[in-house]
């Protein structure tokens, strides 16, 4: 068992977690509470997976994952943006939803065989650093390296750009930026796509990258709600966020390689000689998420942060707490 | 909000003679209407999953025939379709319970899986020997059901009303640690013969079932209903006084329907928080009791193909009334007994979630009417 080579998966499967986090954390930043999460990244595995049995082409796959996943989001969209239902009802639906339809059109695709993935490659130079280099930038996929990218982006998108100040604002006060004359609900839906499009490349990059493969509701195995809870604990902070879809992806990985190794530190490994403790292993990334949810919510309180103001609020123009 | 006859969707041109405008309901609508607009979405949804299932290269109408044939079709099969509806009685309460305080328990499943544990830790512990009568083995595996999945439910009540985490993904999250639970116990601890499931249980921890009259009525044989049935109507009875007619529930409901005023009103939210949750989980533990002691007979994998999540939608289609939760659970037990054998296997999680769906976005015209107007002629 070497930790390096743990962290260095860790940082991948922690990439599917990232992508899923994001994409809801810019989803609640407007306003929209979308609880799809795990089935529009179940909708993003299974598509990505079976276009690339098909095609043969796992980048084909990507693109059909995000398409894919950001149509099903609209549904949400559409049922709590115009009709303005119950947003958490509306986000379990949908996750029902999703994951029957993916259900349905996976039937079979466990079987599909093996499929050309993404490619994984090293980063000259960087890959030399010595403990990061060997992390962060070694033979890792171009998933995780795009997942590099993407943080500090959206970071810079939401706090220093003139549409980033829009987002923020449709989230906080609604009102006051449709009387800006831009449009609240257009907005919405844009971010509840876009939203729905980084889960879906969160189950892509399970199927296609990380975890080869559809075995049904365990392609994701909860993950899709394990980010709904990373937003909360980031403060709706993308760079929080990645800190914490990286933990939790260390941890899971931590947790399948844990019970290999017959010694730890030069002491016998409990978990080698009792291999039903898995199971209490097991549970630990949702016991994490729970710790998380704690300190997040305990963090919010004092610091007087919280939620976006508007977040789960139908913005109806002209009534009042909209 | 401001009662306002203006429309809040913009009236709609498309280059007709007449305009769709939404306006915002002022009078109640009559009490057969919310029914009637439910109705109309199931039967949308039906189609629409029809539609998915065509294209999936399923044939719709023999899915649904054969949905019918194999829940309905005979006195056999209903008893097969009411033993499904048992759990989903239960489940559908504990939901509907909580939703009434919009605490948004979606941990049944977890609760359901530990009041599964509880009840057979009475048997395999053993905390009561294989001869004790069913007169006191029954209430006692009812008691540890119960007793487990009120833990169960009271670890995010608390959470909730202490440190205010999100109780839907602590109940979620709750699910997992609960599978996991439940599965240390079933390789680990109570295997048996080294197979993934327990020893069967005595016979006297069995719920009686209508088949067990059939040695003097002969009708009755292979019937396979138990006692369970009664344990949910008597639930849903005790929780529709519970809800419409307890001081308790009319906390719950002033709760639910405006956190601010019960808060001026002097009630206790974190109290009635940790309660309800308990209660939401009292109930689904009791489901859980139910299906081991009445229908598996011993601890084992997959007890639950999801009751807990279709209790859900099973309390939302049911408007959170009790009663009407008994009815919906029918259906959608008829649902399961007949999924079960239908190819691809998804097909009834998919019309469930396609049905969650519709009745969401149904609940719109509950609120708003749609007019058609003849548009003025333009100048």
């Amino acid at each position: 068992m070497d930790l390096i080579i743990i962290l260095q998966a860790g940082v991948a499967s922690g990439t599917v977690l990232l992508f899923a986090t994001i994409g809801e954390l810019l989803t609640e930043r407007s306003g929209v509470l979308n609880l799809g999460v795990e089935g529009m990244m179940l909708i993003g595995a299974m598509s990505a997976f079976s276009t690339a049995v098909a095609t043969g082409n796992p980048w084909l796959g990507l693109l059909v994952a995000m398409i894919a996943a950001g149509l099903v989001s609209q549904i949400h969209a559409y049922i709590s943006i115009h009709l303005q239902a119950d947003q958490v009802v509306s986000g379990l639906a949908l996750t029902f939803l999703a994951t029957g339809i993916s259900l349905v059109l996976g039937e079979g695709l466990s079987k599909a065989g093996t499929i050309a993935l993404l490619p994984n490659f090293s980063i000259p130079l960087l890959e030399r650093i010595p403990l990061l280099g060997p992390i962060f930038f070694t033979k890792q996929s171009i998933m995780v390296y795009i997942g590099y990218l993407l943080t500090p982006l959206t970071w810079y998108y939401i706090n220093h750009t003139r549409p980033g100040l829009h987002l923020r604002a449709v989230g906080e006060n609604p009102a006051a930026v449709d009387s800006q004359g831009i449009n609240v609900r257009g907005l919405r839906y844009l971010y509840v796509f876009v939203g729905g499009m980084l889960a879906g490349l969160g189950g892509a990059t399970i199927s296609l990258a990380v975890a080869p493969g559809w075995f049904s509701e365990l392609t994701t195995g909860g993950q899709g709600w394990i980010a709904v809870g990373l937003v909360i604990f980031a403060q709706w902070n993308p760079l929080r966020a990645a800190f914490g879809a990286y933990a939790f992806g260390a941890l899971r990985r931590l947790i399948l390689d844990i019970q290999g190794p017959m010694m730890i530190l030069g002491l016998r490994n409990p978990f080698y000689y009792n291999p039903y403790w898995g199971f209490f292993l097991q549970m630990l990334p949702y016991a994490f998420t729970m710790i998380v949810l704690v300190i997040g919510s305990r963090e919010a309180v004092r610091k007087r942060l919280g939620s976006p103001a508007a977040l789960g609020l139908p913005y109806v123009r002209g009534e009042r707490g909209g | 909000m401001t009662e306002s006859t203006k429309s809040p969707v913009p009236p709609r041109k498309w280059g007709l003679p007449f305009t769709v405008r939404l306006e915002k309901r002022l009078v109640q609508p009559p009490r057969w209407y919310p029914v009637m607009i439910s109705f109309g979405a199931i039967v949308v949804a039906l189609i629409l999953g029809g539609v998915i299932m065509a294209l999936a290269g399923a044939n719709p109408f023999a899915s649904y025939a054969h949905i019918a044939r194999a829940s309905f079709g005979s006195w056999g099969v209903f008893s097969d379709t009411i033993v499904k509806a048992t759990p989903l009685i239960l489940v559908g309460l504990a939901c509907s319970v909580a939703f009434r305080m919009r605490l948004w328990n979606i941990g049944a499943e977890g609760q359901f899986y530990l009041g599964v544990f509880g009840a057979s830790a009475i048997v395999l512990l053993p905390v009561l020997p294989a001869d004790t009568s069913p007169w006191i083995f029954i209430p006692v595996m009812m008691v540890a059901g119960m007793v487990a999945g009120a833990v169960w439910g009271l670890i995010p009540g608390f959470l909730k009303a202490r440190f205010n985490v999100n109780e839907i993904i602590s109940t979620l999250m709750m699910n997992y640690i609960a599978v996991a639970w439940n599965n240390y116990f079933i390789f680990a601890v109570w295997s048996y013969g080294g197979f993934q499931m327990s020893e069967m249980f005595p016979k006297t921890a069995w719920l009686p079932r209508i088949s067990d009259l059939a040695e003097q009525i002969p009708a009755l044989r292979g019937l396979t209903s138990h006692l369970g049935l009664i344990f949910g109507l008597v639930a849903a009875a005790v929780v529709w006084f519970i809800v419409y007619r307890s001081r308790w529930g009319y906390e719950i409901r002033l709760i639910g329907d405006n956190p601010q005023n019960a808060r001026y009103a002097g009630i206790n939210i974190a109290r009635n928080t940790i309660l309800v949750m308990m209660l939401s989980g009292a109930l689904a533990g009791l489901a859980g009791m139910s299906e081991v002691t009445g229908v598996v007979h011993r601890l084992q994998e997959r007890v639950s193909p999801g009751y807990g999540f279709t209790g859900i939608i099973i309390a939302w289609l049911a408007k959170l009334n009790p009663l009407a939760v008994i009815i919906v659970s029918i259906l959608f037990g008829a649902l399961i007994l007949a999924g079960r054998e239908i190819q691809p296997s998804g097909i009834p999680k998919m019309i469930q979630g396609i049905i969650l769906v519709c009745l969401i976005a149904s609940d719109f015209l509950l609120h708003y009417q749609v007019r058609i107007e003849r548009s003025p002629e333009e100048a």
